[in-house]
């Protein structure tokens, strides 16, 4: 069984009226079946409204579900008492830099989470000079978070994330308000760790571009997963995806309609050399 | 204007007082301020201001950081100088209807002004060599017997710390909304003062609703991060006192033993 799985699961938002009773439900997660493997790469699309962030907050039980079950590392995430236990295993970085980050000095945020798990002073340190270094922010351990930029932000929080040792970890839109090269600076980040640490990666986004080199995806819809497989799979699908309003990698798009045109090249090309390569043969 | 306010803003540099425990520091913070009431002389000032300029001095903290501080309290300061000045009755030095100055007015003035300098410098001196999370530290250890009253010491310190984070970044965003506002057509400089209060109310709007939806934000993050509060809670820099914090506490207890001394002399 998987590191995360998910069965069935199924979340409602409830709207209450001014005496407290339920006026309104709304539906943001429905009958949703994951089973993440350790060690894996998953990248799960959406676009907006499509409950893939709601998804997130359940993956590390910031969120219970309504229905179903969810099991973070074979535990139960709604029959567990003490909710940090999960989430040490399950780390989260959000979308927002600076509202995530809690610490004035760098090292202090990275921290931040052992020391809420109760690490001895000693081990809290190696700890937080290891995570720094793997997310190569090291020079910055003095600095104000304030004075970073969004990406190195975005690391610090990778980095804090990373001190708790956790077996999985996951992202929620982490580039969505960064510029291009901080989004290249994170998402190097998080490719490296999978690769080295082999950390399990749950990518959550809506840029195409980032999830070229995750194992598997997911496209959720509605709050159901709508499509599953390699990038390579769900990327031939040019016309499903546009369907689910996402926008395909340009390269992509453009093989796809080089082919609608009668040029013989494989559907699902993910990058640049690719293509060259498929057109030069 | 606000943007001036050093308090609790911190200025990385390699000093004895960046070294200092923070229990050090907020002692004597507080045997300072102490003092500045103890002296009511001149000399006795005389001696306040060799302990700020040598505090000063070795905190190697630009003495132009630690005056910004004093913007701040300008008005406050004019305000009780003037009204010390004028309301005080005394010898009269000059008079203009019913408004009179008073040598004693003058004096009382002065004593004032130095004292809330000297009350500002004094605490800007200490947070500006603490970091705010040390701060927080510092009071949490030192207020820590308050918890066997049920005061919630670690939450307090948690907020304090978390409030002094946002304090730059919620200033970005009301110099955002500002600027937006602005760009619509809203006029923050116009009109008498109830007018300028009234048109407060679209930059204070968004201002807080994006405050809440930060708070929220960030009270997740903490969650993810397995913060489940104070209990069984490690500490990443636990406070120790060193040998310099004991001949700080020597020096601090020969500074209060001067200003008691003078106070009894009555210099």
């Amino acid at each position: 069984m998987g590191i995360i799985k998910a069965f069935k699961l199924g979340f409602d938002y409830l709207k209450y009226d001014e005496d407290g009773n339920v006026q309104d439900t709304q539906r943001a997660v429905n009958d949703v079946n994951l089973d993440i493997e350790a060690g894996e790469f998953v990248a799960i699309l959406g676009h907006n409204g499509s409950g893939k962030s709601t998804l997130a907050k359940h993956l590390n039980a910031l969120l219970l579900p309504t229905e179903g079950t969810l099991w973070i590392d074979d535990t139960v995430t709604s029959q567990e008492p003490e909710l940090w236990k999960l989430r040490q295993k399950a780390g989260m970085v959000f979308q927002n830099p600076d509202n995530q980050i809690i610490g004035t000095v760098v090292e202090e945020d990275v921290g931040f989470g052992p020391e809420n798990m109760g690490v001895p002073t000693e081990k809290i340190w190696k700890r937080v000079d290891e995570s720094l270094q793997k997310t190569g922010m090291t020079a910055y351990r003095h600095h104000s978070p304030n004075k970073l930029s969004g990406g190195q932000k975005q690391r610090v929080a990778i980095a804090g994330v990373m001190a708790m040792r956790p077996k999985c970890i996951v992202l929620d839109e982490p580039t969505a308000m960064l510029d291009p090269n901080g989004r290249r600076e994170v998402l190097e980040a998080v490719k490296e760790l999978n690769r080295q640490e082999s950390v399990t990666v749950i990518l959550i986004t809506h840029y195409m571009e980032e999830v070229i080199h995750a194992d598997r995806v997911y496209v959720m819809d509605g709050g159901s997963i709508v499509m599953e497989g390699t990038p390579k799979e769900i990327f031939s699908k040019v016309d499903t995806l546009k369907h689910y309003r996402l926008d395909v990698p340009q390269v992509t798009l453009l093989a796809h309609e080089l082919r609608k045109s009668g040029v013989d090249i494989p559907e699902g090309i993910l990058t640049t050399e690719e293509l060259v390569s498929a057109l030069c043969q | 204007m606000i943007r001036d306010i050093t308090l609790g803003q911190y200025y990385p540099a390699d000093s004895i007082l960046h070294r200092l425990d923070p229990r050090t520091k907020l002692s004597g913070t507080l045997a300072f301020i102490i003092s500045v009431f103890l002296f009511h002389t001149f000399p006795g000032y005389a001696v306040a201001t060799v302990f700020l300029a040598v505090m000063i001095k070795i905190s190697k903290v630009p003495v132009k950081f630690i005056f910004k501080g004093l913007k701040a309290i300008l008005m406050i300061l004019m305000i009780t100088v003037v009204f010390n000045m004028v309301l005080t009755p005394g010898q009269i030095l000059w008079k203009w209807g019913f408004l009179k100055i008073t040598r004693e007015g003058v004096d009382l003035a002065v004593r004032m002004a130095i004292r809330l300098i000297y009350l500002v410098i004094g605490s800007s001196i200490m947070t500006l060599t603490t970091t705010p999370n040390q701060l927080t530290d510092g009071l949490e250890k030192s207020l820590r017997p308050l918890n066997k009253i049920h005061v919630p010491v670690h939450e307090i310190s948690m907020m304090m710390s978390i409030a002094l984070r946002f304090i730059p970044i919620l200033l970005e965003e009301t110099d955002k909304i500002m600027k937006a506002q602005i760009a619509r057509g809203a006029a923050f400089e116009n009109g008498n003062l109830i007018q300028k209060a009234k048109n407060m109310i679209p930059l204070l709007v968004p201002l807080f609703i994006s405050a809440f939806r930060r708070a929220n934000d960030l009270a997740m993050a903490m969650e993810a991060r397995c913060y489940h509060g104070g209990d069984h809670r490690t500490q990443m820099k636990p406070l120790k006192y060193a040998a310099r914090d004991r001949i700080a506490y020597c020096i601090l207890a020969g500074y209060l033993a001067i200003g008691i001394a003078f106070r009894v002399m009555g210099i």
